[in-house]
């Protein structure tokens, strides 16, 4: 270690072991939210893309409404409404989902795998919408039925065209995620937040927590650049 | 009808906070996009390096992080200056660091950053031999900027401009986190107050809804004007 950082660490009063601990904690916190709502929030969106391409507007009608009134309303305010909600529904606090919703976790995970769906659907829904008929028509003359047309042709090459799009969505969610921090979870903000209040040290708290989001960013970027590269492999030029 | 316990005006006020804070952000972040992008496109390394360090900063740390970074911190800052001024020339300055400035200067900081992308690829979609055609007229610099390449790119800018403003709406709803009287900061009291959550957010939520469909249709009526002059394939 070079002597100037040695020394750094010695006169440091913030970081020490126990704040690097806490911020660790905070940092598992962060991950392990976005990293369930990303997964559960794709699986409900694949299924609601699907049904928002159906033709029959019953079907497609709620699931419009649905992605509507999430994208159009701040994140925060869905979850103000699931985490002081839940608790205002007659008769929850006698069941067994009492239990569950009384952590602020899970409340902070329904908000944002709801928020996430939504946008995701209008992503994939994009990326169904616009696969070329020919691909279709080709699936159709080898007698290929609905539901496997969707497994083998049109699903595989919409993820194709929705991977550049969904990708920003997952960097946006987990800027969004430091919203947790409002409803008592220690994420990676919440974690910055009490050591900020702790010290009254806002550049040492913050900026360190900003280099932590932009390292967890810049992971991820360079994860969907590979994926794009091996979902995009057919399109490189050929000297490449 | 809707009763709102007392807290209507309340509501009503913090409304017209949250649209006075979209629209001041909107204003700085167009700025920083013109200015950005233009340093972008740029010959000079240094305003292409500035320009391209500072969208990376930004759109690698969330809003919220930042806004907290700007309103503390901006708060120490300011302290730091003022003790300074005081002991070198005995002069007493010193400001308050309020909620909304610091939420103007995020939100536009932020967008700022966006709308430097998508003016970027505006600015870049404007053929070539416009600008050749000015300059053979002996346009200057700035006026080839401002009249051929500034009304042409607005065109190109359009749907990410609107796509942006309506992110920009949403998140406004953060600079309630740091202390600021706007319509969410009301309904979280209220709803806290009177125990009855979905009574207060729900409005609220509304009015965003109002809010983002309404710039919705603007911008596509926006669009359409924009694009009468150019004969679009079908």
């Amino acid at each position: 270690m070079p002597d100037f950082i040695a020394e750094w660490l010695n006169q440091n009063e913030i970081f020490t072991a126990m704040t690097i601990m806490e911020y660790w904690d905070g940092m598992v916190t962060t991950v392990h939210l976005v990293f369930l709502s990303l997964v559960i929030g794709l699986l409900v969106a694949v299924l609601l893309a699907i049904l928002r391409t159906v033709r029959n507007p019953f079907v497609s009608g709620p699931v419009w409404l649905y992605t509507y009134l999430f994208r159009g309303t701040p994140l925060l305010i869905q979850l103000y409404i699931i985490y002081y909600g839940i608790a205002q529904i007659p008769g929850i606090q006698e069941t067994f989902w009492w239990e569950i919703f009384r952590e602020p976790f899970y409340p902070a995970l329904l908000a944002f795998t709801l928020n996430t769906a939504a946008y995701t659907t209008e992503i994939i829904r994009g990326a169904i919408v616009s696969t070329p008929n020919g691909e279709i028509e080709a699936a159709k003359a080898y007698g290929m039925n609905w539901f496997m047309r969707m497994r083998r042709i049109v699903l595989p090459s919409a993820a194709r065209r929705a991977v550049q799009a969904y990708s920003n969505e997952v960097i946006f969610m987990l800027h969004a995620s430091a919203i947790a921090s409002v409803v008592t979870i220690v994420d990676l903000t919440g974690a910055a937040r009490n050591i900020y209040s702790r010290f009254y040290a806002p550049f040492d708290a913050f900026i360190f927590v900003a280099l932590c989001y932009m390292a967890l960013t810049f992971i991820l970027v360079f994860a969907f650049r590979k994926l794009e590269n091996h979902l995009l492999k057919h399109q490189r030029p050929v000297s490449g | 009808m809707l009763d709102l316990k007392g807290y209507g005006p309340a509501l009503m006020e913090g409304a017209i906070v949250t649209i006075e804070l979209a629209f001041l952000s909107l204003a700085l972040s167009v700025a920083l996009g013109l200015i950005g992008a233009s340093a972008k496109l740029s010959q000079s390394r240094v305003a292409k390096g500035i320009a391209t360090t500072y969208t990376t900063l930004i759109r690698g740390v969330p809003d919220l992080v930042m806004m907290l970074l700007f309103y503390y911190g901006g708060q120490v800052a300011v302290n730091m200056l003022s003790d300074y001024i005081w002991e070198a020339y005995e002069i007493d300055f010193f400001f308050q660091f309020d909620p909304f400035i610091s939420g103007v200067v995020t939100i536009g900081l932020i967008f700022g950053a966006y709308m430097t992308e998508t003016f970027r690829g505006a600015f870049l979609a404007v053929e070539k031999g416009q600008i050749e055609a000015a300059r053979a007229y002996g346009f200057t610099r700035l006026h080839t900027f401002r009249r051929i390449m500034l009304p042409q790119m607005l065109r190109h800018a359009l749907p990410g401009l609107g796509n942006n403003w309506q992110v920009l709406l949403k998140t406004t709803a953060l600079v309630s986190i740091i202390g600021l009287t706007d319509m969410v900061r009301v309904a979280e009291e209220a709803a806290k107050a009177e125990r009855m959550p979905f009574h207060f957010f729900i409005p609220v939520a509304a009015v965003y809804l109002a809010l983002t469909a309404g710039s919705e249709l603007f911008i596509k009526w926006l669009d359409k004007r924009a694009n009468v002059g150019v004969v679009q394939g079908s």
